[in-house]
């Protein structure tokens, strides 16, 4: 079979926007050097290029949310290890506890209430420094509840995705978050609620292919790398060169999958305007016969 | 159906693809084609059958997703034409594709009308490569949509047969969409309001088999496989060596047994001694009573509702509260 093609060595790229510490930093679009101050200023995009760094959730939400605004929910659904995963040494909750330590957060969604330009909503992010952002059961679980708190509380609800797709040390069940993600969605649908899906570098794989494809409103920031199948994968099993811009957020815009491509210092203002239009949520009265 | 639609059921394997393990076996049943007496053909005929069965009694997960894989594994067609009274093909998504790697149509079984759909891999390799080794488009899936949603609104039970290395990983059915059509069969079976009793059958390859795999009931082949990732995969991503796939695959947990315990599948269906290519028939036979059963208790039950399937897949995955 052609799909899998051998390969002795492969190398896994790390986020590719991983800042150095220093004053100056290289961008890795562009390759200016740039006054690392200064992009964090801008929302670590890039002044010279408009590069979108890849931002931890926690920054995400401090960008978007109006001040003190945001409270947190879900933070008591932690991660098990049902296959007994290991990696050499290295067991599958060894690996959760270090992205604990690394990125302070309990896995690799955030959800809570929050208002956004004064529209309250129901917010889910994910963060990619969490083990690649990849979707585990916890991911699947705090995803439904975020749901059924905006069905419960009427309120429309945003998701910020970032993935490499399902958390392969969870095996199958891993596999089965798309499924739970996407009953979630369903659920949402025939609540009349409205579900905001913004796709941020990277999302693709099983996040893709699941939630983060059914917004009624699909949204990304620019450049952001959106697809399903890996590029490495696509390559390597057909042997093809990939087009330029292949997998981007502005290629799948072309393609007709997304809504709107929106800088990051827009997202504030926009989801604002967008919200008030979508939040208010009653049906048209009908006629009285 | 398809084109061999007047293929004897009987026909001989479509490969002469043996298996190390499987040397043994297919020793055996030369020697009993040769056989010339009765006797002789009874002492190595039971012969056999002891080695049919130690054989897959002691398989590793790698060589059950070996047998997943087997070229002679029976396909989707070869259970159609043996479960299904008879069936008409549906084609195209109606939206400017068809799909070949997807079969989609609609089945007569024992006297009631069911939607049919499924992955189909292929025998020959003129048809495994027409049918792209049953790696859907997007066309395939939004195929199996719009038949889905035909089966609601005439009231047919569908039975979807899964048996996919995965969905079709090409530039081309990146620009079709197919994050966004796998996405949405997801959501439609979770919606459908009408039952779905999923068979898998060989490989249950990741999204691309689950977009056809959310089921009321989920019965799966004793030696078939169902993954996250395919362990090639997994052992270059988590190990960074593909030597390592027999690993992946023992701690990727990818067995019928393993699933049952997940609570993923609902039913382990048994195959003959040496796989389900062994005997093909006997295969049908264990799928065909499966689906009499669903079709007959429990689509027949006064409550059967979608909230059951809803609910079954919000409560998949494990976590702990904390404090």
């Amino acid at each position: 079979m052609p799909f899998f093609k051998r390969r002795r060595f492969v190398s896994i790229v790390g986020p590719k926007s991983r800042v150095p510490d220093g004053l100056w930093m290289k961008c890795p679009s562009c390759g200016q050097a740039v006054y690392r101050a200064e992009v964090e200023e801008n929302l670590w995009v890039c002044p010279s290029c408009g590069h979108h760094h890849r931002i931890t959730a926690r920054t995400r939400i401090q960008y978007l949310v109006d001040p003190e605004s945001f409270r947190e929910t879900h933070t008591n659904v932690d991660t098990l290890d049902p296959l007994e995963f290991t990696v050499g040494e290295v067991s599958y909750l060894d690996k959760v506890k270090k992205a604990k330590d690394k990125t302070g957060i309990t896995e690799a969604i955030i959800t809570g209430f929050a208002s956004v330009e004064d529209v309250p909503t129901v917010l889910a992010v994910m963060d990619f420094f969490f083990m690649g952002g990849s979707m585990g059961s916890v991911v699947g679980e705090k995803f439904c509840r975020a749901a059924d708190d905006a069905i419960r509380e009427r309120l429309p609800i945003v998701v910020f995705s970032t993935a490499g797709g399902a958390r392969m040390q969870e095996g199958i069940l891993g596999l089965m978050q798309m499924a739970k993600t996407s009953n979630a969605v369903r659920a949402l649908n025939e609540a009349g609620i409205p579900y905001i899906s913004v796709l941020t570098d990277p999302t693709t794989g099983g996040v893709c292919a699941s939630f983060a494809s059914l917004g009624d409103i699909m949204i990304a920031e620019p450049n952001a790398e959106i697809g399903f199948a890996g590029k490495r994968l696509i390559e390597g099993a057909l042997k093809v060169k990939i087009p330029e811009g292949f997998q981007t957020a502005e290629y799948q815009y072309q393609n007709g999958f997304l809504d709107q491509i929106v800088k990051r210092s827009d997202m504030r203002a926009f989801l604002g305007r967008l919200l008030r239009y979508l939040a208010p949520n009653r049906p048209v009265e009908q006629p009285v016969q | 159906m398809a084109e061999n639609s007047n293929e004897n059921s009987n026909r001989k394997p479509v490969s002469d693809f043996v298996l190390p393990f499987e040397r043994k076996i297919v020793e055996l049943e030369a020697l009993r084609d040769k056989a010339t007496s009765e006797e002789e053909r009874a002492t190595i005929g039971a012969e056999l059958e002891r080695e049919r069965t130690n054989v897959v009694a002691n398989l590793t997960p790698w060589q059950r997703m070996q047998l997943a894989r087997h070229p002679n594994r029976p396909r989707m067609m070869d259970y159609v034409r043996r479960v299904l009274d008879d069936v008409i093909e549906l084609h195209g998504d109606r939206l400017g594709g068809d799909d070949p790697a997807m079969i989609t149509g609609i089945g007569r079984f024992r006297g009631r009308t069911v939607a049919v759909v499924g992955q189909q891999k292929g025998d020959t390799t003129d048809e495994r490569i027409r049918r792209n080794f049953g790696m859907p488009h997007p066309e395939g899936y939004r195929k199996a949509l719009r038949v889905f949603e035909m089966a609601e609104r005439l009231h047919m039970p569908i039975v979807s047969f899964v048996d996919t290395p995965a969905a079709d990983p090409s530039v081309e059915s990146e620009a079709h969409g197919q994050a966004g059509a796998i996405a949405r069969n997801l959501w439609a079976m979770l919606r459908l309001k009408t039952p779905i009793f999923v068979a898998i059958l060989g490989e249950g390859g990741s999204g691309g088999a689950l977009a056809i795999a959310l089921g009321d009931w989920v019965a799966m082949f004793e030696y078939a496989i169902y993954v996250v990732c395919p362990p090639e995969r997994c052992a270059e991503i988590l190990w960074r060596d593909i030597d390592k796939k027999e690993m992946a695959a023992s701690a990727l947990k990818i067995t019928a047994a393993d699933l049952l315990s997940l609570g993923v599948i609902d039913r382990i269906l048994p195959e003959p001694g040496g796989g389900a290519h062994r005997d093909p028939e006997q295969s049908a036979q264990v799928l065909t009573e499966e689906l009499d059963r669903f079709l007959g208790d429990y689509c027949s039950k006064d409550n059967w509702d979608p909230a059951q399937r809803q609910q079954r897949f919000r409560r998949l995955g494990h976590w702990r509260e904390t404090g």
